[in-house]
This record gives structure tokens, C-alpha cells and sequence, in this order.
């Protein structure tokens, strides 16, 4: 009933027209990424990450200090934990912010308007927020490998194990933002969020071994995703051998495929449920009250 | 729509009558919608033909925007019927979205883009709803052209003017070719300047493509210059309808007369304007002197209708101005 006059058979326009909505996104997204590039301001969003890692990174003296009972330096496992550090935060957070932002400035009204907006607008957030994240570990991985040597990059397993756990913890990481975005009701509440993040990446084990913590928060920790793009970026970088100071001796492929899988289908199959039903709140009107509010606070 | 077409036999499993040109654009009867206690709309009726520009007048709070968010399927209705191109807006899909164009008050969005290569982006999302009778989207520079923005057409949105910005938000509502247009307080915080050029832009819209317009306004001046016709609202219901010269005339009964008399001023308000002039003229001949004889503006009409209706506030006022609703 909801077929347009001098269309014939709805089932090929509906799937051309969602094929046109994934293309316009991914079209969406290039151009917003090419902002980074074009403006100085976008870039500062993205740059601070990569040089705080690297400043922290130099700062240690890392060139003497070993990982305790191997000739492994620190500087290297702090490599991998600002590689981690970077695609939890940017994906978790950054797409929240999206979210939430697109519900403030109009966006998702704007999706809401359009045929297959929805789906467009999800595609041009993660090509954007993976492709912020993506440009982010290259640089790392610049700056950070010529310092720091003993990485295993020479393996072809290394790529393979960083590409599908790169993979599957950026899916994971972007449902459960887009998730969190759409439950948080403004952009202000999201700083919540971040400190929530903060506190996981305490006793995800991406700075301190896992296996330091009290039991019960080696637990917690190893109920998020945190801690298993965390071990599955450590096995693909680091040497074998440094499999010893995690939990079971082991890099748990198998386990981390599993967990990661497992949040990945949870938030894909809630995040368009919720950005739906944020949506479907979202009004001409309360896009204008919202934008009172947060002018009032402005000032 | 007199002219009857002899078009091609609906669809199966399609909901509509042979004959679309036929068929309101909008039909809207007795919609209802409630906010926890409050009622926001008591019962609106109306009906919009294809081609027509209808205005939604009304004070702040009168329902319009909830109104037109429900026509928009932005908003679900406590209960009436509604129907926007043939389709319950609860129940729209994608291919009925594509039909229809939206101009939101206050949009931000997008600041960091280019006008040329937002519209190029949001048109493709209309491509695979075209048909022959009607190619989506606009072709962008024609659009841009139209609006009145091609010297900016390769600017950053957020360094748009307040008036160029709501001209690309016009264009952006209009990109898909749209057969009806919702726009919002269209001209809220424009300067004389910009809200001609936009009522320009408004009256393009309905010569050329014989669009269907629904605008809310509580700007009286506006609602007179674009309107086929014009709904006032209060208090969640529509109060009076008509062109904004039936309202004037159907609403004023009584004119307005004003005369001096040996350097004395005199006001009568007179059902029959001419018989009573008549009379005065036969009584004090030539000492009748500055005659004037006016008949309500639309504006008294405007409001005088919603003051009498608040002062009424229900059932009295309501059966007082059915009478004007056509």
C-alpha cells in the first residue's frame, strides 16, 4: 500500500533503493573524511589520541625498561595498548557522539525525511568513525615501530590476526556505541559514558597485565570486548613467548573470536531497534527545544 | 482538477482510485492528540487538493506544528483519520517518503559540507523512486539555481547567511521533486529582505510544479500573501477556513463608518454600510463631511476570531464559527 504511482513490482525498488541509500552513506562518509584532511579543526579532533600516545610513549624510558622475566621492551606492549586504547575509544565513544549529535543538530531528523535515510546515515557514520580509526593505528604503527623494534611484523599470522581482530572488534565497538548514543539523552550525558570507558580500560588488562588484578575483576574485564580486542591485537604484535603473563598462559583465539562475535551480533541487532525508537522521538519540535537547552547552558 | 484523465488501471494490492488527481492530497478528519492529560488537537478536519498552497495559521500553542508533524509521520495520532497521498502517515513507507518533501524549523545539520555536494548527496537517495511522470531528484544546479544559491553553491553550509540557510533547507525539502511539501514556520527569524525572496521562492514552488504546499505560520501578512486558503487555529482545533478574502468578508459583517459633522468626529459600526451612509446623507446633507467607510482587515477578522474564542473557550465558540468552515 505504500507504493508509488508508475512504479512497477515494489521488490526490485526497494532493493535498488536501498543499494542507491548504502552508496549515498558510503559516499557521506568519504566526504566527511575527507574533511579531516581538508580542515585544520577536524584534524585537531583526530590528532590528539595518536600524539599523546606517541609523547607517553617516549616519556617512558623505554629503551632500558623490559617486560618483567623476558628481554622484551615495555615500550613495545604500550605500542599495542595505545593501538588499543585508540579503536576502543574512537569507536566506542566516537560513534556515541555521532549518535547523539546527529540527534541534536538535526541529522537524524534529516535521515527520518529521507527514503532509506536511516540506513544511509548508519553507513556514512562507520565509514567515517572506522576510517578515523583505520588512519589513527597507520600513524601509530609509523611513529611507534621505528622506536620500538621486537614487534612481530615480519609474520604474515600477524596481519591475517590483526585484520579479523580489527574486524570484528570495530563491529562490535560501533553497534555498541551507536547503542549507547542512541540510550544517552544528550551529548552532555556522554561524558558519563567516557568515564565509564576510562574505568573499563582499567581492568581490561591493556596496560597492566590482566592476570595482576583481584580475581573478580578479571572477570568483570573479561565480560566487555575491551579485553579481547586488547589480547587478540597483543597476540597478533607481540612476540609468542609474552603469551605467559595472560590469563591461561594463552592468546585464546578462539575465546576472543567468540566474545567479540558474540557483542558484535548483540549491538548489531540492538542498534537499529534503539535508533529507531530514538528517532522516532526526534521531532521538528524537540530538535528546536533541544537546541534552547543546550544554548541556555552555553551561556 | 476538472479535467479528467483517462489513466492507466491501479495496481493490484494498490490503494488508489482510478483516477489520483482525484483523490485529496490530504484528508484529514477528526484527528486527536493527546499528551498525558492535555489535549494538544481537539478534532481537526480538513481536506488539501493537489496544486493547492494551504496555511496553517494560528498563535503560539494552537496545535500547528503537532498537526503537521503527524501529517509528516513524525508523530503518531491518539486517534482520527489521516490520510497523506493515499497513505496513513503511521504507515508510511519508504516509497511514499520519497513523494513527499519536509522543511523543519531550526536545522543545523551538516555544517561542514558544500550546498552543491550535500544536494548532490541527498538527491541520490530519490534516483530509484523515479518515474516517468515524475524525474527524481531535480538536476542539482537547476536546484540551486532555483533557490537562488548558485554563487554559494560551493561554500561550507555553516557559512551560509540565516536566509541563504533556509533557502538550501527549502532545497534540501524539495530535492526529491516532491508532489506535497510540509514546510514549518518557514520564515521564523527572517528580515524583510529575505522573507520576500523566500515568498518568491514559495509561489515558484506551486506555479511550476504544481506542488501541493502545507505551511504553518503565525505571521497574519505571510498567511495572506502565499495562501490558496488559510486554516486558523486555536486551541487544538481549526476555527475558520477559507481564502483570506472569504474569511475577511464572511467574518465582517459589520463595516467600519467614520464621518465629521461641524468639526465633530463621529464612529458607527453598521451592519449595511450603504444604508446606513444613505440614511446619514438624507439627515445632515451636505454638513456630512471626511465620510470613510472600511471593512475589517484580515487582521481584525484574525483576531477577533481567536480572541472570541479563547473568551468562549469551547462548545459556545466552536458552534459560533462553524458556520465559516466551508
Amino acid at each position: 500500500m505504500t507504493d508509488d504511482a508508475g512504479v512497477t513490482g515494489a521488490g526490485p525498488v526497494r532493493g535498488r533503493a536501498a543499494r542507491a541509500a548504502v552508496r549515498a552513506g558510503l559516499n557521506a562518509g568519504w566526504i566527511e573524511l575527507s574533511h579531516c584532511f581538508t580542515m585544520i579543526a577536524d584534524a585537531f579532533e583526530i590528532l590528539p589520541i595518536p600524539l599523546l600516545s606517541v609523547v607517553i610513549l617516549l616519556a617512558v624510558d623505554v629503551k632500558h625498561v623490559h617486560v618483567p622475566g623476558t628481554h622484551f621492551l615495555i615500550g613495545s606492549t604500550l605500542l599495542a595498548g595505545m593501538l588499543i586504547l585508540n579503536i576502543s575509544v574512537n569507536g566506542l565513544a566516537g560513534m556515541a557522539m555521532y549518535v547523539t549529535l546527529a540527534r541534536e543538530d538535526g541529522t537524524l531528523l534529516r535521515a527520518k525525511a529521507t527514503p532509506n535515510g536511516m540506513l544511509g546515515l548508519l553507513t556514512g557514520k562507520i565509514v567515517v568513525v572506522s576510517g578515523t580509526i583505520l588512519l589513527t593505528v597507520v600513524c601509530l604503527l609509523i611513529v611507534g615501530l621505528a622506536p620500538f623494534g621486537g614487534l612481530a611484523i615480519g609474520r604474515a599470522g600477524t596481519w591475517l590476526t590483526l585484520a579479523w581482530v580489527l574486524a570484528l572488534g570495530l563491529l562490535a565497538m560501533l553497534s555498541v556505541g551507536a547503542v549507547l548514543g542512541s540510550l544517552f539523552p544528550s551529548a552532555r550525558s556522554g561524558n558519563v559514558m567516557m568515564i565509564g570507558i576510562f574505568g573499563l580500560i582499567g581492568i581490561s588488562g591493556i596496560f597492566t597485565p590482566i592476570t595482576r588484578l583481584p580475581v573478580w575483576l578479571q572477570w568483570t574485564g573479561q565480560a566487555f570486548p575491551l579485553y579481547w580486542i586488547g589480547l587478540g591485537v597483543r597476540s597478533a604484535l607481540l612476540p609468542a613467548n609474552l603469551a605467559v603473563v595472560e590469563i591461561g598462559h594463552s592468546w585464546r583465539h578462539l575465546a576472543t573470536a567468540g566474545v567479540l562475535g558474540a557483542w558484535a551480533i548483540a549491538g548489531l541487532v540492538l542498534a537499529p531497534v534503539l535508533l529507531r525508537r530514538a528517532a522516532r522521538r526526534v521531532t521538528g519540535s524537540s530538535v528546536a527545544a533541544r537546541r534552547e537547552r543546550a544554548m541556555a547552558r552555553a551561556i | 482538477m476538472t479535467l479528467k484523465e483517462a489513466g492507466p488501471l491501479p495496481e493490484p494490492g494498490l490503494s488508489r482510485s482510478a483516477d489520483p488527481h482525484d483523490e485529496p492530497v490530504i484528508d484529514v478528519r477528526d484527528l486527536r492528540m493527546r499528551y498525558g492529560k492535555a489535549d494538544v488537537l481537539n478534532g481537526v478536519s480538513f481536506t488539501a487538493r493537489r496544486g493547492e498552497v494551504l496555511v496553517l495559521l494560528g498563535p503560539n500553542g494552537a496545535g500547528k506544528t503537532t498537526t503537521i508533524e503527524i501529517l509528516e509521520g513524525f508523530r503518531i495520532r491518539s486517534a482520527g483519520q489521516v490520510s497523506v497521498l493515499g497513505v496513513d502517515p503511521a504507515h508510511g513507507g519508504e516509497a511514499w517518503r520519497a513523494r513527499i518533501g519536509v522543511v523543519l524549523q531550526s536545522w543545523r545539520d551538516h555544517g561542514k559540507w558544500r550546498v552543491r555536494e550535500l544536494l548532490a548527496n541527498l538527491g541520490s537517495y530519490y534516483a530509484p523512486y523515479s518515474s516517468p511522470g515524475a524525474s527524481r531528484p531535480w538536476d542539482t544546479d537547476e536546484l540551486i539555481a532555483m533557490v537562488g544559491l548558485t554563487e554559494h553553491a560551493r561554500k561550507r553550509i555553516r557559512q551560509l547567511s540565516g536566509g541563504q540557510r533556509r533557502r538550501l533547507d527549502v532545497a534540501m525539502g524539495i530535492v526529491g521533486r516532491p508532489e506535497l511539501l510540509f514546510l514549518d514556520e518557514p520564515t521564523a527569524g527572517f528580515d524583510p529582505a529575505a522573507r520576500r525572496e523566500f515568498h518568491d521562492l514559495v509561489h515558484r514552488l506551486a506555479d511550476l510544479e504544481e506542488a501541493t504546499i502545507l505551511l504553518t505560520t503565525h505571521d497574519l501578512d505571510e498567511a495572506e500573501k502565499l495562501a490558496n486558503r488559510i486554516l486558523i487555529m486555536a486551541g487544538g482545533e481549526i476555527i475558520a477556513d477559507g481564502s483570506a478574502d472569504e474569511l475577511s468578508r464572511r467574518m465582517s459583517t459589520a463595516a467600519e463608518v467614520r464621518w465629521s459633522r461641524d468639526g465633530q468626529r463621529f464612529v458607527h459600526s453598521a451592519a449595511d454600510a450603504a444604508g446606513f451612509v444613505r440614511e446619514l446623507f438624507r439627515q445632515y446633507g451636505g454638513s456630512v463631511e471626511d465620510l470613510e467607510v472600511s471593512r475589517a482587515s484580515l487582521e481584525d477578522t484574525y483576531m477577533a476570531l481567536v480572541r472570541q474564542f479563547e473568551s468562549g473557550q469551547g462548545a459556545g465558540a466552536e458552534h459560533k464559527f462553524s458556520v465559516v468552515t466551508s
